[in-house]
């Protein structure tokens, strides 16, 4: 099974794309952390050895020839779905959400693999349905039921940005499947009310205060609107050359929230400025369009897919993290791609990165 | 390729442009707004994250002192220990609040509630919770510093008038900024909570006194906890006012008004230095400085002898028969009168269709300059003045700075009123009478002045025509002592008369005092010929009324003087308010405040506090009687005039 050609076309840009970012990621949360008391290991630390459990996870994935994903593609979004469900039974419940799941000997949280099942089950869907100038909106009928079922249920525990997310996951890979102008509108269309509704009666008060105050973050500068406002003027007092490697005021006096996290971004803007932005956004988009290329030149319909979902889950990680800490989007806890830190975030990444390799390497196999 | 190709026209390539345009859009889109953050909107955004971090905690200067001319202080500062609790470092609250009751001796409850109502503050700015304790008490808190964490023990400098209520007027308090003043330009460079001086020479050379306040720039994180201090700027210490004014005089001064309403102005003939300017009744200048009780405040506005009025400064009084200076030297000058002029006074004058009356109801006489000015004649200056007309009088007692401001160097000095016909037309829109013209002639009517102005007046009079800008400020001595500003005498006006002029009527101001029927008797000093004028001035028109006369509506009683009569070195202005008779009420004052600048000079030996070992006389008045013959062989005894007749009229002012 062990080609000799799998070594030969292992995709070493993207590899050191990746260990790029996750190096600078390092280095950032070094600075972002500094301020705080730790107790333990530092965070740093940790994400070394996150990032070392990724690569691990990252190269296992892409030695297993990702067709086989093609056979358990409904089984483990049949698994997922049930995990799912199963937390909103007897889910652990921290800070107002339902997130979390015992397992016996772990605790996870169902909602971030559902980033990946989701883009294999539509992958796995459409690489055998037949189009014909776009998908009609009967064609849609049952992929929106694969997509809505996860969505509503990740919605509901709340996560509003990760439900998001795999909305915005799956819409992708259906525009690339191509959709039919007269569906698009309709579906338009039905969202107005589907999307007033879901304000009136899914969307919880924090939420919505979320959105209001990213619509006027000076409404309630000392309450919610808070985050937004110091992103901002962390972002921007960093100007064009930063403040200086552990030296953003924003974040070392902690003015910052979840800096090491959500935020990290920010510190780096602070203390790297427009030019350190400016290279970390081309990195991604460099990334970005690399795992497009991937999808452009595999021949086959499930890996071509399949490139075209990794790419947008870590697209919209990415646009949205930006977004929120440069205050385009309202604040919606979404990390940004092997920079925040974290080892969910850092294990979903991984295994999308491993599955791009895998497609990358073995698209001369047929 | 394997058999999955029935799916037909999967467009792979045009999607996949489509889909990276589309990343390219939104990363563009990004790039955009992080360009708008830290390129176009950077400077603020930076300034506004400095204003996160940064905050300013001012260190007030300690204000300078106020000494004397002498270098005796006036107003100091004094160490207050206050007790102040910054929230951050607390480990226990609780506990911490138990400890401070008992240490301090204070309820519970009271910490709690200081405490509480700081709560909205900043973690790093300190709270107080007990200020004014004693020294042993700040000792005991040192002593126990280590069960006291989050305790801070502050010394602020307060204001300490050395001598209590003395010169208060004159000195003025200290108050928290107001409203008003910190939107004027005056206090541009002030805060809220800065203290300024609010009224007398605190207000008035508020600039020099206050010092450059100082601060510390500290670095708060977003807990609002301190961290460090970035920069520190220290204060400095406002410089030293050193007035003209003499302790001792002021108090000899105040002590001679006593109860009674009044003002007492005393100034260098040669300088226009003030000796003493004094207010009476005084008033609590600390009281100002921090909360006063509402039954303190409203007692001091209900006295109706006006305890907050600087009236040395602000009173405007009819100068009554002390004006006749002016309408004699008015007189003299237009050659209307020489020494030997003289009139018929049969106790009052028939003028059109009234009678203005002479205080003296039996009549003159036969009178002339000296005796109109030593006895009061007001048929004289009646007469005279109606020959002058108001015009003329005015132009001499504007020439004497009487009707305006002198500048003294304090604010809101009065001016007083100088009428003139024209000024009548002015204001009321009527012509001038001439009946009028005789009020004016005795200072009454319309003519208002104030002690400020009778003082510089009488020293002109003294120093034969010059105006000396009176001052209250020596000079401005910095920390180190050295001399910023010395303020040398400036002559603000020549009247330009004739020699002779001030001859005549010094003389008749000489023989106020010290000849016999002189209404100026009990200013006399046994060492020392002073020379002065006594008025009685009109409050309401009641001349004729009998027996006792309500205290409102009493004469207020003048008198000013100059002295020593042949090389005059001091003038003096009193005032007391509804004291009726100049001669009595005033004119010992005015002595007992020339005693002692001559006290001061060692010219009059001043008497020995606790005599009985010494003397077999009873009362402190005795050694100034035995020092009296003793005074002729220190200086030879002048030639004008009989000297003391009347020696236990020197010991009067004493008595008084």
């Amino acid at each position: 099974m062990f080609d000799r050609r799998l070594f030969t076309n292992f995709d070493w840009t993207l590899l050191a794309l990746v260990l790029v970012i996750c190096s600078i990621g390092v280095v950032n949360i070094y600075s972002a952390a500094s301020s705080y008391r730790e107790i333990g290991t530092p965070f740093f630390i940790k994400q070394l050895y996150w990032i070392t459990a990724g690569i691990v996870l990252c190269l296992t994935v892409c030695s297993l020839d990702y067709h086989m994903l093609e056979d358990f593609a409904y089984w483990l979004y049949g698994g997922i779905l049930f995990l799912l469900l199963a937390v909103l039974v007897v889910g652990k419940t921290s800070m107002g959400a339902t997130r979390w799941i015992h397992l016996g000997f772990f605790t996870m949280q169902p909602s971030e693999p559902m980033k990946i099942v989701i883009i294999v089950t539509f992958a796995r869907f459409f690489s055998r349905y037949p189009v014909f100038q776009g998908l009609t909106l009967k064609d849609l009928a049952y992929p929106l039921m694969l997509l809505g079922a996860p969505a509503l249920l990740i919605m509901k525990q709340p996560d509003l940005g990760t439900a998001i997310l795999v909305v915005l996951i799956a819409g992708t890979m259906l525009l690339y499947v191509g959709v039919r102008w007269t569906s698009l509108a309709t579906l338009f269309a039905a969202a107005i009310p589907l999307v007033y509704g879901g304000w009136r009666f899914v969307l919880h008060d924090y939420q919505k205060d979320r959105i209001y105050n990213f619509l006027n973050p000076d409404l309630d500068p000392q309450g919610s609107g808070y985050h937004i406002i110091q992103s901002k003027i962390a972002v921007g007092s960093g100007a064009t050359f930063g403040k200086g490697f552990l030296h953003g005021t924003q974040s070392q006096l902690r003015f910052l929230p979840e800096q090491h996290t959500d935020f990290a971004f920010s510190v780096f803007a602070e203390e790297w400025g427009f030019i350190g932005c400016l290279v970390m956004v081309v990195l991604y988009l460099f990334l970005i369009l690399w795992g497009l290329g991937i999808a452009s030149r595999c021949n086959d319909r499930f890996g071509s897919l399949l490139a075209v979902g990794v790419s947008a889950m870590l697209f919209w990680h990415i646009v949205i993290n930006m977004g929120m800490v440069i205050g385009l989007f309202p604040v919606v806890g979404v990390p940004l791609p092997f920079f925040s830190y974290g080892g969910t975030s850092m294990v979903t990444s991984m295994v999308g990165v491993g599955i791009l390799m895998n497609i990358s390497m073995r698209r001369f196999m047929f | 390729m394997k058999p999955k190709t029935y799916l037909p026209e999967f467009n792979n390539a045009r999607r996949i442009v489509w889909l990276s345009l589309g990343a390219f859009a939104m990363f563009f889109l990004l790039l955009a707004r992080l360009w708008y953050l830290q390129e176009v909107q950077a400077d603020q955004l930076l300034d506004q994250s400095e204003n996160n971090r940064l905050r300013f905690v001012p260190v007030a200067a300690p204000r300078g002192a106020i000494l004397d001319r002498n270098g005796k202080v006036l107003v100091s500062n004094t160490p207050s220990f206050s007790v102040s609790v910054i929230p951050q470092d607390v480990k226990n609250k609780e506990q911490l609040i138990d400890n401070l009751a008992r240490y301090l001796n204070l309820d519970r409850k009271e910490i709690l509630d200081k405490w509480s109502k700081g709560q909205g503050r900043a973690k790093y700015y300190p709270l107080v919770v007990a200020s004014g304790i004693t020294r042993d008490q700040m000792e005991f808190l040192e002593e126990n510093r280590l069960s006291l964490s989050g305790v801070n023990i502050e010394m602020k400098p307060i204001r300490q008038y050395a001598n209590g209520d003395l010169a208060a007027h004159l000195l003025g308090y200290i108050g928290e900024i107001s409203e008003n003043e910190l939107t004027s330009d005056r206090y541009k460079e002030y805060n809220a909570g800065d203290y300024v001086g609010k009224s007398g020479i605190e207000r008035a050379w508020e600039n020099y006194l206050h010092g450059s306040d100082g601060g510390r720039q500290i670095e708060v994180d977003a807990r609002g906890r301190f961290l460090r201090t970035v920069e520190e700027t220290d204060s400095s210490v406002g410089n030293s006012v050193v007035l003209t004014v003499d302790l001792d005089m002021q108090k000899v001064a105040e002590q001679a008004l006593g109860d009674q309403a009044g003002a007492a102005v005393a100034m260098d003939v040669n300088t226009g230095e003030i000796l003493a300017f004094a207010s009476s009744p005084d008033f609590d200048p600390t009281l100002f400085a921090g909360r006063m009780p509402p039954d303190k405040w409203k007692e001091y506005l209900e006295d109706k002898r006006r305890p907050l009025e600087n009236k040395a400064l602000r009173g405007m009084y009819p100068p009554g028969s002390t004006f006749k200076i002016i309408t004699a030297i008015a007189g003299l000058e237009e050659g209307l009168i020489d020494q030997h002029t003289s009139v018929e006074c049969p106790g009052y004058y028939k003028f059109g269709n009234s009678t203005f009356k002479c205080w003296e109801k039996k009549g003159h006489g036969h009178v002339e300059l000296r005796r109109a000015l030593r006895e009061s004649c007001d048929v004289y200056f009646y007469k005279l003045a109606e020959r002058l007309g108001v015009d003329r009088i005015a132009k001499y007692a504007k020439r004497f700075g009487l009707g305006a401001p002198l500048g003294v160097g304090l604010d809101q000095e009065k001016g007083g009123i100088i009428p003139t016909s024209e000024w009548k037309l002015k204001r009321f829109g009527k012509k001038w009478y001439q009946g009028e013209t005789l009020s004016v002639g005795i200072g009454q009517g319309y003519v208002l002045t104030t002690p400020l102005q009778l003082a510089s007046m009488i020293a002109t009079v003294a120093n034969e025509g010059t105006i000396y800008r009176p001052h209250l400020v020596k000079k401005i001595v910095d920390f180190d002592g050295k001399v910023l500003k010395e303020f040398t005498p400036e002559v603000i006006g020549k009247t330009g008369l004739h020699p002779e002029t001030y001859k005549l009527v010094k003389e008749g101001l000489f023989a106020v005092v010290n000849e016999p029927h002189g209404t100026g008797g009990m200013a006399r000093l046994a060492e020392v010929k002073v020379a002065g004028k006594t008025g009685s001035s009109q409050v309401v028109k009641l001349r004729d009324s009998k027996g006792d006369v309500p205290y409102q509506f009493r004469d207020h009683a003048l008198f000013v003087a100059f002295a020593p009569y042949e090389k005059p070195e001091v003038a003096v202005a009193v005032i007391v308010e509804h004291g009726e008779h100049g001669g009595s009420a005033a004119a010992p004052v005015a002595g007992r405040i020339m005693r002692s600048y001559f006290e001061g000079k060692g010219l009059i030996k001043k008497p020995v506090p606790k005599a009985p070992p010494k003397t077999e006389e009873e009362g402190e008045g005795a050694p100034v009687l035995q020092g009296a013959p003793a005074a002729p062989g220190q200086k030879p005894a002048p030639a004008p005039g009989p000297p003391a007749v009347q020696p236990p009229a020197a010991t009067l002012p004493k008595q008084q």
